[in-house]
């Protein structure tokens, strides 16, 4: 009985990542990379993502404090910071580097701190659900 | 039944290049996933480290031209040396956007070498820029990836590294004798 209702929470928990636009389909070519040699390339693959992206929102949040504000080195981060969101499947978070970018193309600076502000705000929310979300799977496929 | 080579022809032994922690780990499985054999690297001058070519040696092949201004690339104790240091390279699969050597650069200068010019490169961009595109193609790549990479598009490797392949065929017919034996596939 709890299996069946922890494999149910799963595909459920799943589906509403999905539905709510925090993943795209790009995250599905990971769980299909997932196989019995690589048990838990998806968690890997996030783990990465998260120490990945903790150092570029650092390394943003100096270059924002500095001033005069180098757009260049700016973009640059940002430029790898969507890519990595992007191979992960990380839709909302993608979409906001996305906006960054065009502020940071626009030299508006207060456009970039607002941004980035959501940047950081998708980032930790997505960190949060795929937490949780990745726990459940663990359990599901521990439960006999 | 095939024809009979002393090259274990199994398996091709794909070159990565990527600054990205994340996009060498995903190209790895992915050409993994696809039975190849994979090196990865994050640089582009850790990748001609790899092939056994210093950047000095790359960028004039000033050792090589002589040699080869009268003949067609013919296998060479030199180039032989290379290809084992390269450990047998079939395929270059390289980011754009890097930091020091873009993947531009970096298939400028593969294609400049002529131990590694007749190795299949491949470029990934996050970007689509059409100029972009058409210059690496231009300029030798065989084919462009938009990222993030799909299976399918490692799938379109294999007939590059089949018409490599055949061409390996050739040549060790001129150094080895080798028997054919009709295939009725």
């Amino acid at each position: 009985m709890d299996r069946n209702r922890l494999h149910n929470q799963v595909a459920s928990m799943r589906r509403s990542l999905f539905d709510q636009g925090y993943l795209d389909d790009q995250f599905i070519q990971l769980e299909e990379l997932q196989d019995d040699t690589n048990p838990n390339f998806v968690q890997e693959v996030v783990t990465l993502f998260y120490n990945d992206s903790t150092r570029l929102i650092q390394n943003i949040e100096q270059a924002l404090n500095s001033r005069p504000i180098d757009f260049c080195k700016l973009d640059d981060y940002m430029h790898q910071f969507k890519g990595s969101s992007s191979s992960i499947g990380a839709k909302k978070v993608t979409n906001e580097c996305t906006a960054f970018r065009e502020y940071c193309n626009a030299e508006n600076a207060e456009g970039c701190i607002r941004s980035f502000q959501q940047v950081k705000q998708e980032h930790a929310i997505l960190k949060r659900k795929l937490e949780v979300y990745l726990q459940t799977v663990r359990q599901a496929s521990q439960t006999a | 039944m095939g024809m009979a080579i002393d090259r274990d022809d199994t398996q091709f032994h794909v070159l990565a290049v990527d600054d990205s922690l994340i996009d060498r780990k995903l190209i790895e499985r992915l050409l993994k996933t696809s039975s190849f054999q994979v090196t990865a690297v994050d640089s582009g001058s850790k990748a001609l480290e790899f092939l056994g070519l210093n950047n000095n040696d790359a960028d004039d092949d000033e050792e090589y031209e002589q040699r080869d201004s009268n003949t067609e690339s013919v296998s060479s104790d030199e180039d032989q040396d290379h290809q084992d240091l390269g450990l047998g390279v079939n395929l270059i699969i390289t980011d754009y956007c890097m930091p020091g050597m873009t993947g531009y650069d970096l298939l400028k200068k593969i294609k400049k070498s002529s131990s590694f010019k007749d190795i299949p490169v491949v470029i990934m961009s996050s970007e689509n820029i059409p100029s972009r595109i058409n210059r690496c193609l231009e300029d030798g790549a065989e084919e462009f990836f938009l990222k993030p990479v799909q299976l399918s598009d490692v799938n379109k490797l294999r007939p590059h590294l089949m018409k490599g392949r055949s061409k390996d065929i050739d040549s060790s017919h001129k150094t080895t004798s080798t028997r054919l034996i009709s295939s009725g596939n």
